[in-house]
């Protein structure tokens, strides 16, 4: 349940962030196990790859295209809110975040079907 | 949990990370339309010294991000500390440095 | 236009039916929320229905108050489930489905009722190093300070806190690590640090570079979203990210 305290968008792009990150890191064994299969079993290597076009799984790799575009973009508000001049402009670029992963989410979605 | 150290880390392994992950959604896109297979991953990768140098750096900043990352998420959520804290850490890091060097060899190399 | 049409229309006070307001009454983890029902003025602060409920209804309720005009930072409660300085806010402004909830700060032991322990509080501030170092003695001259260098600047713009606690309240860093020392002692220490009559920025940057230093900070932008006096702790809390960052030693501290 949300607390009334953390209801503001600021707070939302932070817990993307850190909900992105986490989801990211735990994919990150899965992918790097799979591309290790090339070395080790290569037919097993190519039947995962294989994978790559059936329908959930296109739905779920765009699931994680975004969480990487959103994890990047969000990334970078939070480096130019730290290491830049202050701008009062901080849920116009969080916005800006989602929307851009959106985007990319969208266009990677639409290549892969 | 974090000190001026890890937090320097944090932040410079996302700012090398930047460049790379554009171009890492860029290819995705690029390489998924018109069929992704093993064999067209393989040609691009094998033996390419770019490649291997480029998902070298990759894996390198990723592991540092993610272990710093996941070591506040878990002090935060679980209240883990000290050295149970920092072993937590090293081995996500080392973890994530083997398996993603192993795999970066893997599609060189292979 | 609109304040005077009003004022023209309706009496200062009138009585318009009561409101239920939920109280938390109990003394330090123990507690509950206790129903009133108070009566609804057209200008009335959360502060007014806490005294009212005091004078009226229960004379053992606790809660702590000073100045009632928005200067002295005692009066900060959570109403409605966000952090507030009670005496400048208006019922009408917070009141949901017509009920109101208050309850003591957030992030903070209770004493009792409405009344937080903000020892922790000011200890943090003391941790952080918000405590003025001169660097010069009465003997001195007074030191000329240009006001419009960027340095002052960014002093005078964190400067007007009331110590309230209510960012304190707001902010999820402290509440999952009671080591941080929190938005308003981080915001204190970067008024000092861009404070050129200070001589103890070495020690300060230290003080605030540990575990609960401002490297704690996640921006949640709590703080600034709930500060009363509209400042921006975040942006400090930048700032001396940024300071720690560029006095980095690898080989020091």
């Amino acid at each position: 349940m949300i607390r009334p305290h953390r209801s503001h968008p600021l707070w939302y792009a932070f817990m993307l962030h850190r909900l992105s990150g986490l989801a990211l890191a735990l994919f990150l064994p899965f992918h790097f196990y799979v591309l290790s299969l090339a070395l080790t079993n290569a037919a097993r290597f190519g039947s995962f790859i294989e994978w790559v076009h059936h329908p959930l799984v296109v739905v779920a790799e765009t699931g994680l295209v975004f969480l990487l575009a959103v994890h990047f973009f969000g990334g970078l508000r939070l480096i130019a809110l730290e290491f830049l001049p202050w701008t009062s402009r901080q849920k116009t670029l969080a916005a800006f975040a989602l929307a851009a992963s959106f985007f990319i989410a969208c266009a990677f979605f639409l290549s892969a079907i | 949990m974090l000190n001026t150290r890890l937090y320097y880390l944090q932040r410079v392994s996302a700012m090398m990370m930047a460049p790379l992950v554009l171009c890492h959604i860029a290819l995705m896109i690029y390489a998924v339309q018109g069929g992704l297979s093993a064999g067209e991953i393989l040609s691009r990768t094998q033996g390419s010294v770019l490649w291997a140098l480029f998902y070298g750096l990759f894996v390198l900043a990723v592991s540092v991000h993610a272990a710093i990352g996941l070591r506040v998420i878990v002090f935060e959520t679980f209240g883990l500390r000290g050295i149970l804290l920092n072993a937590f850490s090293v081995v996500v890091l080392l973890a994530s440095l083997v398996l993603g060097m192993r795999a970066v060899y893997a599609v060189v190399a292979s | 236009m609109h304040i005077r049409e009003a004022w023209k229309d309706e009496p200062l006070v009138s009585n318009s039916g009561t409101m239920k307001v939920s109280v938390w009454r109990g003394q330090g983890d123990v507690g509950q929320f206790e129903e009133f029902d108070v009566p609804v003025l057209d200008n009335q602060t959360i502060l007014d229905v806490v005294s009212w409920i005091q004078q009226e209804s229960d004379p053992t309720l606790t809660y702590r108050f000073a100045c009632r005009v928005g200067m002295c930072g005692s009066c900060a409660m959570m109403v409605n489930g966000k952090p507030r300085w009670t005496c400048r806010t208006h019922v009408k402004k917070v009141r949901k489905d017509g009920a109101i909830e208050i309850a003591p700060l957030r992030n903070l032991p209770v004493i009792k009722d409405l009344a937080a322990d903000m020892t922790e509080f000011f200890d943090k501030w003391v941790k952080a190093e918000g405590v003025f170092h001169p660097s010069k003695t009465r003997e001195d001259p007074i030191e000329p300070i240009n006001h419009e260098s960027n340095a002052r600047q960014q002093a005078s713009a964190a400067i007007e806190c009331i110590n309230c606690a209510v960012c304190y309240a707001a902010c999820d860093s402290v509440s999952s690590n009671s080591d941080y020392l929190g938005p308003a002692a981080l915001n204190r220490a970067w008024t000092l640090v861009n404070d050129e009559r200070d001589s103890a920025a070495e020690q300060r940057l230290k003080a605030v570079s540990g575990d609960g230093g401002c490297h704690s900070c996640h921006s949640h932008q709590s703080c600034m979203n709930y500060c009363p006096n509209e400042l921006n702790p975040t942006a400090s809390i930048a700032g001396l990210k940024r300071e720690s960052v560029k006095n980095l030693s690898w080989w020091g501290w």
